[in-house]
């Protein structure tokens, strides 16, 4: 089974959900935790352990300058700028690049061949003999997040039970990780804020065709608007976390609610069960 | 005109809140923009009043005619992006995944082309305090990047003479992160006393000193945990950074958010008085900034 934890807005509490479901079920059931927020991961530091850390690479080009006519076909080409050929020489923008292998193809010199280039990293640990961390980086400074995300999501394609704990927004690093899910948990917060941008999220989630539900976190019990927005649309309130400055401070230095108050781990087992169900389509 | 963006790092620190509050507070004349065009929030705090909504055209995308599809295959083992799909006796595009490098189109001029796709709209609106550039990005649809361009553009292109241009930023540090903060004199990071707080501080941070702009911070429900509150301080201080305000919790911005209003136009609440140091701060900078460039 495989779960995404999503939101639109940022700051709902994914990684907090994320990290609690699997650290509560990794006492009864071997489960593997992705963090897709590969522009700010956060779930490694809710579980200080050793990691292997590995490289992720993209293809980029690499202009041999002796055999390059100088013909300007790749900076035609190129659909996003990332080349652009002056009459002795070639300028590569990397940052601008999809290495999308267009330029190489195009070459009618083969001047162009692909060297490997560092975007990032995936770092997977074992924090608990049932879990399985693995958090996708992206080297700062760098744009593009989709094939981190890819990299990470790679790791965890064999495993039986995955969680992935996805970026806020709703453009391409969230569809990366949503994309094949069996079902997804969209978080959110009772305020305008948080039901604006679940209604986007929910949106998203439809065009992908995964079953969603909903978690409403840090409630002060104004949560009729988002209620009647669930009802209309159909969506079940999976869990409503009350606001609670304990729960706050546990979560802000770096705890996990569920082993701190560990009284927390039956609502989590029970998230999990309507999770379950969710993705079955019940 | 000096161009501020308001950033984060880690999402929910409350940088439209405060952009909000610093819309109806700085001196001058103003143009705002909502950069969070994934998830904008903005305009449910300024209440603006429509102008106009232009479509917004990211890259193009590459559309197979199944009429001239001979089903060989060449485009699907090309594309790197797994935006084609076989489905059936036929070959089609998942724009969803199409990143548009027009690959296809050159191993497959016959049955491929690529076309102009609207992924969001640009919408320019009038509030109190001066125009606002917003968008809409279709959910899902990717060049968020793109159309964070395209409304910055829009409001140097229609504002440009403005004394200040105040965006809010999108989360993260990727492609929209960067595209906003390109270009932009100031940079105020909104971070809260969180292990995860500080932590994207440290990355955002790190993605602004790759470009020129000077960069603040303000420390947003400082008092929620002290611990914290003092290491951002500490890391700050180390980073010659300046803390320019630092925000209590208060249930009062939860409220003015639910009534559609800044929390300095409400009642003279904690999190506003904060704000209104934060501001004095920020003008004191401004001039400073003004003051160098001459």
């Amino acid at each position: 089974m495989k779960l995404a934890i999503a939101s639109g807005k940022g700051g709902t509490g994914k990684s907090m959900v994320a990290a609690n479901l699997a650290f509560t079920l990794s006492r009864t059931r071997q489960v593997t935790l992705v963090d897709c927020d590969v522009e700010e991961p956060n779930l490694y530091l809710f579980f200080p352990t050793p990691a292997i850390v590995t490289e992720v690479t993209v293809p980029v080009p690499v202009v041999d300058e002796n055999t390059c006519q100088h013909c300007g076909l790749c900076g035609e080409f190129c659909q996003y700028g990332a080349m652009t050929v002056l009459p002795d020489r070639v300028l590569f923008f990397p940052e601008l690049c999809h290495s999308c292998g267009g330029c190489m193809l195009v070459c009618p010199n083969n001047a162009i061949h692909e060297e490997q280039k560092r975007i990032g990293t995936v770092v997977i640990s074992r924090p608990l003999p049932n879990l399985k961390l693995i958090s996708g980086m992206l080297d700062t400074g760098n744009p593009h997040a989709v094939p981190v995300i890819q990299a990470a999501k790679k790791e965890a394609a064999e495993d039986p039970l995955v969680i992935y704990d996805s970026a806020p927004g709703t453009s391409c690093p969230v569809v990366e990780t949503m994309d094949g899910c069996d079902g997804c948990i969209l978080v959110t917060e009772s305020t305008p804020f948080g039901l604006h941008d679940l209604r986007l999220a929910v949106d998203v989630a439809g065009r992908l065709n995964i079953p969603a539900g909903v978690l409403i976190n840090r409630s002060d019990g104004k949560d009729q608007e988002t209620l009647g927005f669930c009802k209309d649309l159909g969506l079940e309130i999976l869990m409503t976390i009350p606001f609670n400055r304990e729960i706050a401070a546990i979560q802000s230095r770096g705890n996990l609610l569920c082993q701190v108050q560990p009284t927390w781990q039956n609502a989590f087992t029970g998230l999990f069960t309507k999770c379950r169900d969710l993705c079955k389509g019940d | 005109m000096i161009r501020i963006a308001v950033i984060s790092g880690k999402g929910g620190t409350g940088k439209t809140m405060i952009t909000a509050a610093l819309a109806r507070l700085l001196p001058g004349s103003l143009v705002f923009a909502d950069c969070d065009v994934d998830a904008a929030n903005l305009e449910l705090l300024l209440s603006p009043k429509l102008i106009r909504t232009e479509p917004f055209i990211g890259i193009k995308t590459a559309v197979i005619d199944p009429a001239w599809c001979n089903l060989c295959g060449e485009c699907m083992e090309h594309c790197r992006f797994h935006a084609i799909e076989r489905d059936g006796d036929r070959y089609q595009v998942n724009p969803l995944h199409c990143e548009g490098c027009a690959v296809c189109v050159h191993v497959c001029p016959i049955a491929i082309t690529m076309q102009p796709r609207q992924t969001g709209e640009v919408m320019y609106s009038d509030t109190e305090r001066g125009h606002l550039v917003h968008a809409r990005l279709i959910p899902g649809a990717g060049n968020s990047g793109l159309l964070v361009h395209a409304v910055k553009k829009t409001a140097m292109e229609q504002d440009g003479n403005c004394d200040l241009f105040l965006i809010d930023g999108p989360p993260g540090t990727g492609c929209p992160l960067i595209s906003t903060i390109s270009g932009v004199d100031i940079v105020l990071v909104v971070t809260e006393p969180s292990v995860s707080g500080l932590h994207d501080l440290k990355r955002v941070v790190a993605v602004c000193r790759q470009f020129r702009p000077r960069v603040l911070v303000a420390i947003n429900r400082f008092d929620l945990e002290p611990s914290l509150t003092e290491a951002i301080q500490f890391w700050c201080n180390e980073e010659n950074i300046p803390i320019i305000g630092k925000i209590p919790f208060d249930p009062a911005v939860i409220e003015s958010v639910r009534n559609g209003v800044p929390v300095t136009c409400a009642h003279a609440s904690p999190a506003a008085q904060a704000i209104q140091i934060l501001e004095s701060n920020l003008e004191q900078e401004l001039r400073f900034y003004r003051d160098q460039r001459k």
